[in-house]
């Protein structure tokens, strides 16, 4: 069962690989359009990218809400649970 | 047996699994069919994973309908993966959601008209062009419309594009009919797709498709489409060029 941590690094790797964002930026509190400047594509890809990674299913309806790095580790902790 | 087997499929404009393009590419593969898959600038990533969900892994390239340079290399870059081209899906439109789509009709300034022009119904012939070399007879080429015969809620500039597209698909079919390839367009209903999601006010329409039409209407499912655009592809069509095929419920059959 990967913890918090491990999850947050690699969606952070995702977050770098997909927008160029330093992985060490992407921290739990930070707001993917506020803060690390995610557009609407880049989210997409991060979506699909993070889906793959951790084999699950993260909803369009859901993905509006996933404002921040912590609601993205939340939600993929409860579909992994 | 599959209707597509042994035919080598392009299809361009796959971004999402939610893309009618991605329907068409698995379809296509299930039938038998060598699919390789393009997009444009950014999206391409996204293309490229996606590409992974497919039932067979299918290369990706670029294709910016509205770079000449992409258009020249089109061929090139084609046969590192097919020796030749059967058939060519066009599943790609662009209009600026924030002045062509959405909203009033007027105010719209020409250049994004132009693009979605440009990007919407003049690429199918730039495309086919660009691909022809490739194409034999009994090769086949199908567009995506969205009936443009009428004026519809939020649709707008995309409706007087894709009224071009309509009109370009006759004109290919006119003039390469001696050579044996078919042009056909499929009109689908609204189905949710990124592109669909973007335009401000059309999933007005969803609610009212699947009331009206005969057969009800899953804005949901692009399978139908997608097994619609195969069989235009396929064998099955040979006497049909400059047509458009409904799928869509039957809506478009119906006073109200
Ligand atoms: N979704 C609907 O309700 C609906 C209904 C009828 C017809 N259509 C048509 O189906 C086709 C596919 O759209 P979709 O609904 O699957 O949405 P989509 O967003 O999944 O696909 C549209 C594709 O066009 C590509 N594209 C945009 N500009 C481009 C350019 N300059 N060069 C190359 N590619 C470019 C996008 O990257 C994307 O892959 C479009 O022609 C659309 O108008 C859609």
């Amino acid at each position: 069962m990967a913890t918090t941590e491990e999850i947050r690094a690699s969606l952070a790797d995702i977050v770098n690989e997909v927008a160029g964002i330093p992985a060490d930026d992407v921290q739990l509190d930070k707001s993917f359009v506020d803060d690390l400047d995610v557009d609407s594509l880049s989210m997409v890809e991060v979506v699909v990218a993070a889906e793959e990674k951790f084999d699950v299913k993260i909803p369009d309806d859901e993905v509006k809400n996933l404002k921040t790095v912590g609601d993205a580790v939340a939600f993929i902790e409860r579909q992994l649970s | 047996m599959g209707i597509l087997e042994g035919k080598r499929i392009l299809v361009a404009g796959v971004t999402m699994d939610s893309s009618i393009g991605f329907a068409v590419a698995r379809t296509a593969q299930e039938q038998g069919a060598t699919v390789v898959i393009s997009n444009f600038g950014r999206a391409l990533g996204i293309t490229r994973r996606i590409a992974g969900r497919l039932p067979e892994p299918a290369p990706v390239i670029e294709l910016d309908v509205s770079d000449d340079e992409h258009l020249a290399t089109l061929g090139d870059r084609l046969r590192e993966h097919v020796d030749g081209l059967d058939g060519l899906v066009h599943s790609i439109a662009y209009g600026n959601p924030e002045t062509v789509l959405g909203g009033g009709f007027l105010g719209a300034p020409w250049a994004d008209v132009a693009q979605a022009v440009q990007v919407s119904g003049y690429s199918l012939a730039a495309v086919t062009e660009a691909v022809l070399p490739m194409l034999s007879r009994g090769s086949s080429v199908v567009g995506m419309t969205f009936d443009a015969t009428v004026a519809w809620p939020a649709y707008n500039w995309m409706g007087v594009a894709k009224a071009s597209l309509e009109s370009t698909a006759r004109y290919l079919a006119r003039d390469l009919g001696a050579q044996g390839i078919r042009v056909n367009l499929v009109a689908a209903g609204p189905l949710q797709t990124l592109a669909a999601k973007a335009i401000p006010g059309f999933e007005q329409l969803e609610g009212m498709w699947a009331e009206r039409s005969p057969l009800g209407w899953d804005h949901q499912d692009t399978g139908p489409t997608a097994r619609s655009v195969v069989g235009l592809l396929s064998d099955f069509f040979p006497a049909t060029t400059g047509e458009i095929v409904h799928v869509d419920g039957g809506y478009h059959a119906m006073g109200a």
